[in-house]
């Protein structure tokens, strides 16, 4: 039984990848610490329960890395992909302390794998989960148990007790009463609000509706909201966010990876009105998956369909959800009710802008369109082998930016731009400090585990002082 | 659509996990699963033979229940696997003797050992029966060699016969010509992963059984239990040789080989199938075929037994109840022998069988000619 009478040293509110990286540091460096898990035991570490791999930056290959992937490469990623909006001061510490994760995260048991099946483009950027992201979870909530570390699931904090940006307890939902935990700091690791579908509204509107959810339905964001309704300072659009295309047919909530689709590159991608709205070949599928959950969320009743045929139909990984098939343009229109003459116009269009080039998805290749609008700059081929296929897909989104902004010792800012007495934040919670917009594979786990650990230290001592 | 509900269920979970693919590094089923897009009723059998349960990946899996995915890898190859030991019984008359298996495992070891209890007492007086014997060839007072070997050799090919017929028909059934068995490399890799229990590790930390704790006691109670049985075997073995080669007959002095195998092989054989039944007492129902508990049950006790009545001979076999150990040992033994290819045992054979084939994939896949 946990006493929850005591006075923790650090109390770290979440239960993901960052959340007890913060937990696992605080302890090692001495301090007593609970974690307050808002889910059942089941579905807890929230998106981590879904993610396959980090991204850290090493000088040299590794067993698992195929090859260096530098400080300075990674900072020019995550430039690229954010168009410059990010903290470069956080953003390249983070890049510098990824380095050390590789190793620190394997000693607090996590193993790691070379890359999956169908992932090889990313087999030198990224460490991939032995057995993905719930393994990865399990072994970490291992560590921390071992280390002493009490933890409580189903544990709702109703309430935050913070007076003059300084943290003094929580309010803890334990059946029918509520109980006051009290604790010299606090590490907030409760992720984004992407599950509060009512407060995804009030930037998106209706379409929210149509948002599917890619994990579980407990990532609603009530911590952030607490804390930037109690004086923290935000960071962030509240409209950015990751999100992917996925497949229509997923579960509203904790579909995960398995309902993603990776085979944009291979054919075209239409609204309901037929019409192309992005260059789909516009550069290796891993760089720019990530735009394309907020390309559909802008199509009209946010829904776009993946249209390809049989000569790319084994090209890609399979997929849960099969493709749609019909033998004729027309037909697989009908299928979606798509008007089958203004969706057999853009297919007919499209082939006749096809030049001729030679195919190779590793590369950016020279199959190309012109005289289109947009053009598919890379991996264009004519559609004209039946049968057709079509996925429908919808925004997908994984986690949102708008969060508390935080130093590089991972403490809070408050309104007025002064640190926090003794409040951090790790993880998806903050990582709008360092993606202002897009998004790079793996590095919700980078922002988790570099910032959980230096939140956690940091959290520790301060608790000692 | 294939031939069995179960069958229905395991391509939809490969289909799952084929999009997901966070397992593969687990074990022998998801690189192997990697390898198709689409799968037949051979293939899911082929990949429930290869699934040692080790349970990893429903702990590591996010879909696993009570998410609506509902993605229980072990079970459900567990109860295809079960199923195809049945299908691939011969003679097929016989594959019922799967259904309630821990029954008919108990009736024939009970009729087994009455059968050599009624024929020693039939064919001798109470004085032999219960008598003391001492020295070289006390034994065949009771039951000649001749007849000993002549019977448990018969019931040894016996076993032998159809157990190559069912490896004939799991073969058949994943679609390999016969020819591909014969693959050196591919047999070499086989026995050293089979040997390792390399599989049976959730990808290295161990198994997990109660909860997700991974612990590798299943795997060192496995090893106990098959090196146990291997070094009884030695010691049959050598027994038989002395006999025929070296015309010394048993019982044979606590410091000659045969004894001193399977003395060593006997203590495994004790240690082993009792912690392997601790751990199948304690292990998650979830990840279980449970309606076919009794057939796990079932070998383990007659592992268990075998030793048991076997270490009880060897230490009483001075006293009167030698004639009466002698009859008990020799009818488990027997009843072990003649329900191998219709019981657990066959779970070696065919996962075998199927890790050569992967092993044959696998260099396949690195471009090795085979």
């Amino acid at each position: 039984m946990v006493d929850l009478k005591r006075r923790f040293d650090v109390l770290v509110i979440g239960g993901g990848n960052a959340a007890l990286c913060a937990a696992i540091s605080a302890r090692r460096a001495g301090a007593s610490v609970l974690v307050l898990e808002g889910a059942p035991k089941f579905y807890r570490g929230g998106n981590t329960r879904h993610t396959r791999n980090m991204r850290c930056a090493h000088d040299a290959a590794t067993d698992i890395l195929t090859g260096p992937y530098t400080e300075q490469e990674f900072w020019e990623d995550l430039q690229r992909v954010t168009g410059g909006e990010t903290d470069e001061e956080l953003a390249r510490h983070m890049i510098a302390e990824s380095k050390d994760i590789l190793g620190w995260i394997v000693e607090q048991g996590v193993r790691w794998q070379p890359s999956l099946g169908g992932t090889l483009s990313l087999g030198r950027t990224n460490s991939f989960f032995l057995g993905g992201g719930r393994a990865m979870l399990n072994a970490l909530y291992l560590t921390a148990e071992k280390l002493g570390i009490d933890i409580l699931y189903d544990a709702e904090v109703l309430d935050l007790d913070i007076q003059d940006g300084m943290f003094l307890s929580a309010t803890l939902k334990r059946g029918d009463a509520d109980v006051s935990v009290r604790a010299s700091t606090l590490v907030a690791a409760a992720g984004g609000f992407e599950a509060n579908i009512e407060w995804l509204k009030q930037y998106w509107g209706d379409a929210a509706d149509n948002f599917l959810i890619r994990g579980t339905p407990y990532n609603r964001g009530s911590i952030l909201k607490m804390l930037l309704d109690k004086g923290v300072q935000d960071v962030g659009d509240p409209t950015q966010c990751h999100a992917v295309a996925i497949d229509a047919r997923a579960p509203k909530f904790d579909g995960g990876i398995i309902t993603r689709h990776d085979s944009v590159v291979f054919g075209i991608v239409v609204n309901k009105h037929s019409a192309r709205f992005y260059d789909e070949g516009e550069d290796i599928w891993p760089k720019r998956y990530a735009i394309w959950g907020r390309l559909v969320a802008a199509q009209p009743d946010q829904i776009a369909y993946i249209i390809f045929d049989a000569s790319v139909r084994n090209s890609f990984m399979p997929t849960l959800f099969p493709p749609i098939e019909a033998p004729t343009i027309g037909e697989l229109a009908e299928k979606f009710e798509l008007d089958p003459a203004t969706l057999e116009k853009t297919i007919a269009g499209f082939n006749a802008a096809v030049r001729p080039g030679t195919f190779d998805h590793t590369i950016l290749d020279d199959c190309r369109t012109e005289g289109l609008t947009p053009p598919k700059t890379h991996w264009a081929r004519k559609i004209e082998t039946p049968p057709y296929y079509a996925y429908p897909v919808r925004p997908g989104i994984t986690f949102t930016y708008l969060g508390t902004r935080v130093n590089k010792q991972s403490r809070m800012l408050m309104k007025d731009g002064k640190p926090s007495a003794n409040m951090f934040a790790a993880g998806e919670i903050m990582a709008g400090n360092v993606l202002g917009k897009g998004y790079a594979a793996g590095i919700g786990m980078t922002i988790g585990s570099v910032f959980g650990r230096i939140a956690g230290r940091e959290a520790a001592q301060n608790a000692r002082n | 659509m294939h031939g069995t509900k179960i069958l229905e269920e395991a391509d939809r979970l490969m289909t799952v996990c084929n999009s997901c693919r966070y397992c593969e590094g687990l074990c022998a089923v998801f690189p192997a699963m990697e390898m198709r897009r689409a799968f037949s009723d051979g293939d899911l059998n082929y990949f429930a033979n290869l699934c040692h349960g080790c349970g990893a990946c429903y702990t590591d899996c996010q879909f696993s229940p009570p998410h609506e995915f509902n993605v229980n890898v072990p079970q459900t190859l567990a109860i295809a696997r079960a199923d195809s030991y049945a299908a691939y019984a011969w003679p097929r008359a016989f594959s019922g003797l799967f259904a309630r298996n821990g029954l008919s495992i108990s009736i024939i070891a009970a009729l087994s050992v009455a059968a050599f209890i009624f024929g020693f007492a039939a064919f001798h007086d109470r004085q032999v029966l219960f008598g003391i014997h001492t020295g070289p060839g006390a034994f065949y007072k009771l039951m000649p060699h001749n007849a000993m070997a002549a019977l448990f050799g018969a019931a040894f090919l016996y076993a032998i016969v159809a157990l190559v017929m069912g490896v004939r028909a799991f073969w058949r059934d994943i679609g390999e010509p016969v020819g591909m068995l014969v693959d050196p490399p591919s047999i070499w890799q086989a026995i050293k992963d089979a040997g390792q229990l390399r599989y049976l590790d959730g990808g290295g930390v161990g198994c997990v059984n109660e909860d997700e704790r991974p612990s590798d006691l299943r795997k060192i109670h496995h090893h106990l239990t098959f090196y146990g049985f291997g070094l009884c075997f030695a010691s049959t073995s050598v027994a038989t040789a002395y006999h025929y080669f070296w015309a010394r007959e048993a019982p044979y002095p606590w410091w000659d080989l045969p004894v001193v195998l399977g003395t060593l092989g006997g203590i495994g054989l004790l240690i082993g199938p009792a912690g392997l039944l601790a751990e199948k007492w304690k292990r998650d129902p979830v990840l279980v075929d449970q309606a076919r508990m009794g057939m796990d049950v079932a070998f383990i006790v007659m592992l268990f037994m075998t030793s048991l009545t076997g270490m009880a001979l060897l230490f009483l076999r001075d006293t009167a109840a030698m004639g009466a150990l002698l009859a008990l040992h020799l009818g488990v033994v027997f009843s072990l022998f003649i329900t191998m290819p219709y019981g657990k045992f066959v779970h070696g054979i065919y996962r075998f069988v199927a890790l050569v084939r992967y092993a044959k994939e696998r260099r396949m896949m690195a471009g090795h000619p085979v």
